[in-house]
């Protein structure tokens, strides 16, 4: 495949789905002639169909929770949220109806429903447009969360959701919608697995979704003072992939993590105790967080200060190092 | 027509409703209407209407400043001045008509593009302008002209103003409340359980729905097979469709309702037909999804044109008087061009104000390090 942004890479890879498997549905506010706010679907509905590609009324909880009667009969429903803000009329459905329908069904029942949000701030949007609540539901059990960080991850990650038998949050940086790449002939990794995307000695920088970009950056820049940091994409936040990443942090001995979302009661908090825990004897220094602030999302013309950005990635590699 | 081409239009029917009535496009003969797209006054013997042509004069005012202020807000979007800009051509009769039933004790709660209403309210403009510009989420004190917060989470507001009225309803006081939202938010569950809430307290609030015909790229048939006031019966409370283009009608229907509320009648749903002319908002691309043609067929009902030919046609106002209507719109659009440009950016600690009405350690703790932090750049270069 040539060179694809990751907005069309995830519609290719939808419609791949739509092709091979005619139980699928996409459903949401605006996908069909619009083609999403982000045009993300633009052009199924026009090649699968209005029955294939629905304009759902607009009301998050009953997207959902008809989503959750499609998969009930059968199908298997690819919902998309308009923005991260407009989930919470739908996280009843999720967090009561679609985490647990398997369990509570003893197995006897499937969830495969992939929940496509687009997340994340950094686009000068107004409220409710820039938010980061991976924690919520990755705090949730018998939720998948994954996000990739690049076009062909998101191609590939998206069809491995949607083949999934379990619900999958699927959370799309917006950020890096427009960022190009090539896509590969076949996945190369499990959906769940880490990656390891610039190998370094001194210490890792663990980041999912638009922080990798930013940590990557951050690497570059730490290398010409003579320092080698290692970047780590976690791809998958439910389930964590702890292997890769502990393997990395004894190798380096010192870890920093950084996300939008706010540090307390973050993915960071987790990701650093388990580690701690996995790597104590190992560590040259305590493992730090980058991340958002505890308050609400800013006002647009403040979000730069909110979000961490290369020097406060660098300050915290630094303080890191220093220990 | 074939057999089997019939019996699936049966299936798609809905029982007992007439077809004319199925979607919620086209307006059928129950819409009020006080003055026609012609500017020809009429009578509903339901909903009198007399207005001075002092009033009649002062809503001409109301509809050009508010649709001055509307377009220079696009204009300065255009600009890079804002990040966004909610257009509301097209909807001035329905803000203002519905604004201006209004008594200073009622209390509004706006959807985002609720700038008419909050000019009758007395909100300064450059107020609305803070959120769109990205240096607030909001940068107005509700109650100091009762007019909430603009909403964005569509439908939330409706429960909010459900239980204000409640309030008003304990406080045994006369005031009513009015909610606004879009024909796409009537799907919303929120909505719905504010239309029960409203109906099994008789809470004085007035359900206000601009029915614009869309709702970003969806057509209201995606939302509704019957037309939208008609929900209002299901939960016990009336249901009134107004011409949402005639001022007129919408200031005597609102008027009625919100009197009918603060006497205790309980609440009234109110769909105001009208049309959004403009994208959403300027970030959407209605070529992708509506025609042009219909969007002139709706320039021939515009609400500012109707009341100038009314005005002229009756004599009850003279080129003096458009002409100062025109040169207090320059000043206005000037006002505010010059204000926004004028708009400091926020100080980003900004962030951590008014998280808590009472001190958070944790925020107080980020608070000091993000200050310490920043100063560790200021002439460290
Ligand atoms: C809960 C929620 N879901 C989705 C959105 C995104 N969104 C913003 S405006 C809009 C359409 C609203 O249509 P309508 O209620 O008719 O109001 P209008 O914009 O036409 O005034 C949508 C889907 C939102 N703001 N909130
Ligand atoms: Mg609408």
């Amino acid at each position: 495949m040539s060179k694809l942004t990751m907005s069309k890479a995830i519609n290719e890879g939808l419609r791949k789905c739509l092709e091979t498997d005619p139980k699928t549905v996409i459903m949401g506010e605006d996908v069909g002639k619009l083609g999403g706010v982000f045009r993300v679907t633009d052009g199924l509905q026009k090649d699968f169909g209005e029955d294939r590609v629905i304009d759902t009324p607009l009301a998050e909880s009953g997207i959902m929770g008809t989503a959750i009667g499609l998969a009930l009969r059968g199908y298997r429903p690819i919902v998309e949220i308009q923005f991260d803000g407009f989930v919470y009329p739908a996280f009843d459905q999720i967090v009561t109806q679609l985490a647990k329908m398997h369990a509570r069904a003893l197995g006897h029942v499937k969830m495969p429903v992939t929940v496509r949000i687009p997340y994340a701030g950094g686009i000068g949007a107004v409220e409710h447009h820039s938010e980061s609540h991976e924690a919520y539901f990755a705090h949730t059990a018998g939720l998948r969360v994954v996000t990739p960080s690049n076009p062909d991850d998101a191609y590939w990650m998206l069809r491995q959701s949607v083949e999934s038998d379990d619900p999958v949050i699927f959370l799309e940086p917006k950020a890096r919608y427009w960022d190009k790449a090539e896509i590969s002939a076949a996945p190369v990794l499990d959906l769940h697995a880490a990656k390891v995307v610039r190998p370094g000695t001194d210490l890792t920088l663990l980041a999912y979704g638009p922080m990798v970009k930013t940590c990557l950056e951050a690497a570059a820049v730490a290398e010409q003072d003579g320092h080698r940091i290692e970047v780590v994409d976690l791809r998958s936040l439910s389930p964590v992939d702890f292997a890769t990443l502990a393997e990395s942090v004894k190798r380096t001995g010192r870890a920093v993590v950084v996300h939008e979302a706010p540090v307390f009661m973050g993915m960071g908090a987790e990701l650093a105790a388990r580690l701690t825990e996995q790597c104590f004897y190992h560590l040259e220094a305590p493992i730090l967080r980058v991340g958002g602030y505890f308050a609400p999302y800013p006002p647009s013309r403040v979000e730069e200060q909110f979000l961490p950005d290369l020097d406060r990635v660098l300050d915290a590699v630094d303080r890191a190092l220093a220990f | 027509m074939t057999v089997k081409s019939t019996s699936r239009a049966r299936k798609k029917a809905a029982p007992g409703v007439p077809d004319s009535a199925r979607t919620g496009q086209d307006a059928p003969a129950e819409l009020v209407q006080l003055l026609t797209p012609e500017g020809d006054r009429v009578e509903n013997p339901e909903f009198p209407l007399t207005v001075s042509p002092e009033e009649l004069r002062a809503l001409y005012r109301d509809l050009v400043l508010v649709r001055r202020f509307d377009g220079e807000a696009t204009a300065l979007q255009r600009q890079g001045e804002l990040g966004l800009w909610a257009s509301l051509l097209g909807q001035e009769a329905a803000q203002v008509g519905s604004g201006r039933a209004m008594r200073e004790g009622d209390y509004a709660f706006p959807t985002y593009r609720e700038h008419g209403v909050a000019w009758c309210r007395g909100v300064d403009p450059l107020n609305l302008l803070g959120m769109f510009r990205g240096v607030n989420h909001g940068g107005w004190d509700p109650n100091e002209k009762n007019f909430h917060l603009y909403t964005i989470v569509i439908g939330s507001q409706t429960l909010h103003a459900t239980g204000y009225a409640m309030g008003i309803t304990k406080d045994g006081a006369e005031d009513a409340v009015i909610a606004y939202f879009g024909d796409g938010a009537s799907s919303q569950g929120d909505v719905n359980e504010a239309f029960t809430f409203a109906s099994v307290y008789n809470a004085p609030v007035v359900f206000f729905c601009q029915n614009n015909q869309w709702a970003i790229s969806e057509p209201t048939v995606n939302q509704t097979k019957i037309p939208l006031y008609r929900r209002a019966s299901g939960f016990g409370f009336p249901g009134v469709r107004v011409d949402g283009n005639d001022v007129l009608a919408c200031l005597a229907v609102t008027r009625w309702a919100l009197d009918r509320a603060r006497n205790g009648g309980g609440p009234v749903l109110i769909e105001a037909f009208t049309y959004r002319m403009g994208a959403h908002t300027t970030s959407d691309d209605p070529t992708r999804y509506r025609s042009a043609e219909e969007t002139e067929a709706w320039k021939a009902k515009d609400p500012i044109a109707r009341l100038r030919a009314h005005l002229e046609k009756e004599g009850l106002a003279d080129e003096e008087f458009f002409a100062a209507v025109d040169t207090e719109s320059e000043a206005l659009g000037l006002r505010v061009r010059e204000g926004v440009r004028s708009m400091p950016d926020p100080d980003p600690t900004l962030i951590f104000d008014h998280v808590y009405a009472e001190p958070h350690a944790l925020v107080e703790e980020e608070r000091a390090e993000y200050v310490a932090y920043a100063q560790s750049f200021e002439g460290g270069e």
